[in-house]
């Protein structure tokens, strides 16, 4: 550096990005460089390497894997600007955060919120390091969009609940090591009827069994429970809170679901794309002057779409609330990568409708799983229906149909 | 709505208003009904311009505020909102071109004029009914300007024309040489043809190749302001209207057929405005400016387009009455539709810089 600064006169952010970078070179495996692996529910079990497991206890141990969340409960600790410096670090080094999955993402922030002292020592400390895997249960075969529908009992034994019933759709669910479910503790309501409750996977009576997706992945489960006990501690609030606990979770996942994330949208644009797998003109240009249009009109779109998230941040930052347009990501972002999916596919030909065999690359066969999977960001979530209820009735104020 | 400053906002405030107090729709329809090719109230005018809006984006030292694209964009907003009929954007981008590519001379004479709304000046590019900027006939030679400009906007008003030549752009005074046709549009605002003879030209020397194409970038990111003000009542009136009208006993807002749509052009809008506020802020920091003046026209045009029809269709039979107002934004947003660029237009552009 050509002036060195007296310590004082440094800025403390300035301090904390050295300790950010002196931290990376030392921890971070140069192995792993770029190749970004994170504990995701979805994606299936992970065999770590020694170096990913060196990386992950590394971020673990600091809590950077969940940065801002409290020290005392093995989160980073740090302010947000402090968060953003190392996400940028980490993204500069090629190095990627390995905690990940829906305890981070969801069940975290919530407990953080909701959960007792005894609760928050107990779950959130293996969150930060990675060591628990956490699945959702929370559909039904009969409550679905209308999730307060749900039938699963927990009848209050004493010391315990003993649950019974059945949910579906559970995403990672026969890897992980506890659930998180909304319950039904009362059946004389509908909503004040629902606790939320904290399950262990291998408890006597639960029993998993693997769906296969269109996708032809097997990503998540019908999960039964016959008689398990769950100890009285396992219930996070009040018995009947379990429906306001359950839907502010929902708000998290809801915000990491709509594709604005950055390097959402890694990998080659859809012009490149066309470019190798279409006839091109004598300039570079796309001979196909109809796919050339649909290209530009979606890349439009796009950009428009990124601004919007963008737009919904920074305003959500100025008001200190919610943006009204947060409301709108969800259904944009999902609706546009479904549309770049099938555009990628059609750009391809056949060739991009590969289900299996070497003489698909490894990226075409990729993109046909993706494209398949993708169907599900509009269904899960709360669907694209469920997000223009919500858009028309809380945020323009239109009246119930119902 | 894009994180203002506090200047900006109360320029905004001011805009408001202002239009929904002194320019409410019934004046449009008083300036339409008065039959006028001129088709604006000088008066309004005036006012606007005392307020400083015509001088928003002219440097200090010439009389104006130096408050930038983003700034005249909010006014621009407010003003498309009540369908304001005024020369404020003509001018606007008349000045901007006289900005990047004027001469000293050509700044200290013009400026301070259009800043004061002494002077009302406009661009006239185009020579047929499409937006083609490479299609340029109009020629200059020995200092003279022979050409036609076809459904130049403003033109009735204007004292200061910015002619697009094959060679670059020039300015030329209304006066010999220069002759009107009146084209009348249906949003009844003022369109001619000008048919230039030998008309007086100074060439704008200063801005380099591609002074044309900045200027359209301007034009581009400003009509689109207006295209926003106007999406946006559109879908605020179609709104109050289906939670008032009952049809089967109840509100037609209860019908989820309708709550969907609402819901589907409410994220519309958010995307159209998020382009346009990007745009006009790409035009004040000039990065990727080109290409951001592309995005906000091109979802400008989409979202109008498919407003301005919902619109109407939500209205029922009301909609289609000259008496009620929605039918007056959809005729205005066809002509700020196809002027700067079509969709087609802008997507192919979009396409060749992307290099594709
Ligand atoms: C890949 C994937 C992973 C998932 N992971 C999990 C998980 O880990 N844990 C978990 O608990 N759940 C999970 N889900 C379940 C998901 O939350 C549900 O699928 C979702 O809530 C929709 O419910 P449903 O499937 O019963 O569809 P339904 O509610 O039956 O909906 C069917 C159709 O009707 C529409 N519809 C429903 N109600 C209305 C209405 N009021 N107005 C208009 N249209 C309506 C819907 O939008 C949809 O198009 C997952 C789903 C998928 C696809």
């Amino acid at each position: 550096m050509a002036t060195q600064l007296e310590p004082e006169a440094r800025d403390s952010a300035d301090v904390f990005r050295e300790e950010v970078r002196q931290f990376i070179a030392d921890k971070f495996p140069e192995e792993l460089k770029g190749k970004s692996v994170s504990l995701s529910a979805t994606e299936g079990p992970i065999k770590e390497t020694e170096a990913q497991k060196a990386w992950r206890e590394a971020m673990g141990e600091r809590g950077w894997g969940t940065p801002t969340w409290p020290k005392e409960y093995g989160g980073g600790g740090l302010n947000r600007k402090q968060a953003a410096i190392l996400n940028e670090e980490l993204s500069r080094a090629g190095a990627y955060n390995p905690i990940g999955g829906m305890g981070v993402m969801m069940f975290g922030p919530t407990l953080l919120e909701y959960g007792s002292e005894e609760q928050k020592h107990e779950h959130i400390p293996p969150i930060c390091r990675g060591e628990i895997r956490w699945c959702q249960g929370y559909s039904e075969p009969n409550a679905g969009s209308d999730l307060a529908n749900l039938q699963t009992m927990a009848e209050d034994k004493g010391d315990h609940y003993l649950v019974n019933g059945q949910k579906t759709w559970t995403s990672g669910g026969q890897w992980a090591d506890k659930c998180f479910a909304i319950v039904r503790t009362d059946r004389s309501d509908k909503h004040k009827g629902i606790s939320f409750l904290l399950i262990d996977m291998d408890s006597p009576g639960v029993e998993v069994r693997p769906i296969t997706m269109i996708s032809g992945t097997s990503p998540f489960c019908e999960t039964f429970f016959t008689d398990v006990k769950v100890p009285k501690e396992n219930l996070v609030g009040e018995e009947g809170q379990g429906w306001t606990i359950g839907k502010r979770l929902l708000q998290h996942e809801r915000t990491n679901l709509s594709g604005a994330a950055p390097g959402g949208r890694a990998g080659a644009s859809l012009a490149d794309i066309a470019k190798k797998y279409g006839r091109t003109n004598k300039d570079g240009t796309l001979a196909d002057p109809v796919l050339r249009d649909r290209i530009a009109d979606f890349e439009i779109r796009w950009t428009s779409f990124l601004h919007t998230a963008r737009r919904a941040v920074e305003e959500s930052k100025a008001q200190g609330g919610v943006s009204e347009i947060s409301s709108a990501l969800k259904k944009l972002g999902t609706k546009l990568g479904q549309e770049r999916a099938e555009l990628t596919i059609e750009i391809m030909g056949l060739q991009g409708l590969g289900w299996e065999g070497d003489n698909f690359s490894p990226v075409e066969l990729q993109g046909v799983r993706a494209w398949l999977y993708g169907k599900a960001t509009t269904i899960y979530g709360g669907s694209t229906e469920i997000q223009n209820n919500v858009i028309a009735k809380r945020v323009l104020g239109m009246l119930d149909h119902q | 709505m894009a994180v203002l400053n506090e200047e900006q906002e109360m320029l905004r405030d001011m805009a408001r208003e202002w239009a929904t107090n002194e320019s409410p729709v019934t004046e449009f329809r008083k300036v339409r009904a008065s039959g006028e090719p001129e088709a604006f109230d000088r008066a309004a005018y005036a006012t606007m311009a005392e307020m400083g809006w015509a001088g928003i984006i002219i440097p200090e030292d010439h009389g104006g505020s130096d408050f930038g694209f983003m700034s005249v964009g909010l006014v621009v907003e407010e003003l498309g909102k009540t369908l304001t009929a005024s020369p404020l954007i003509a001018t606007t981008l008349a000045a901007s071109a006289i900005i990047l590519g004027g001469s000293e001379d050509q700044k200290a004479k013009w400026l301070p004029k259009l800043a004061s709304g002494e002077a009302i000046a406009t661009l006239a590019i185009d020579e047929g009914p499409h937006h083609d900027p490479q299609a340029i006939e109009a020629s200059v030679s020995g200092g003279k300007l022979t050409g036609t400009k076809a459904f130049v906007a403003e033109a009735h008003g204007a004292d200061l024309f910015v002619v697009a030549a094959k060679d670059g752009l020039y300015l030329v005074e209304k006066g010999d040489g220069v002759t009107l046709t009146t084209r009348r549009l249906t949003d009844q605002r003022s369109h001619a043809d000008i048919a230039f003879d030998g008309a007086a030209a100074d060439k704008l020397a200063n801005g380099g190749d591609d002074l044309l194409d900045k200027v359209l970038d301007r034009a581009r990111v400003l009509t689109a302001a207006e295209m926003l003000g106007m999406a946006q009542i559109v879908f605020d009136t179609t709104l109050a209207y289906l939670k008032q009208r009952v049809q089967f006993n109840q509100v037609l807002s209860s019908f989820q057929a309708l709550q969907h749509r609402m819901a589907d052009l409410f994220a519309d809008l958010a995307q159209m405005r998020s382009a346009v506020e990007a745009g006009l802020q790409a035009i004040d920091s000039g990065a990727g400016a080109e290409r951001a003046a592309i995005v906000a026209k091109a979802e400008a045009n989409r979202v109008l387009h498919t407003m301005s029809n919902e619109g109407i269709q939500l209205h029922g039979g009301i909609g289609m009455t000259d008496e009620y107002d929605i039918g007056l934004y959809l005729k205005r947003a066809r002509v700020l539709e196809a002027a700067w660029g079509t969709r087609s237009y802008l997507k192919n552009r979009f396409a060749t810089l992307g290099g594709y």
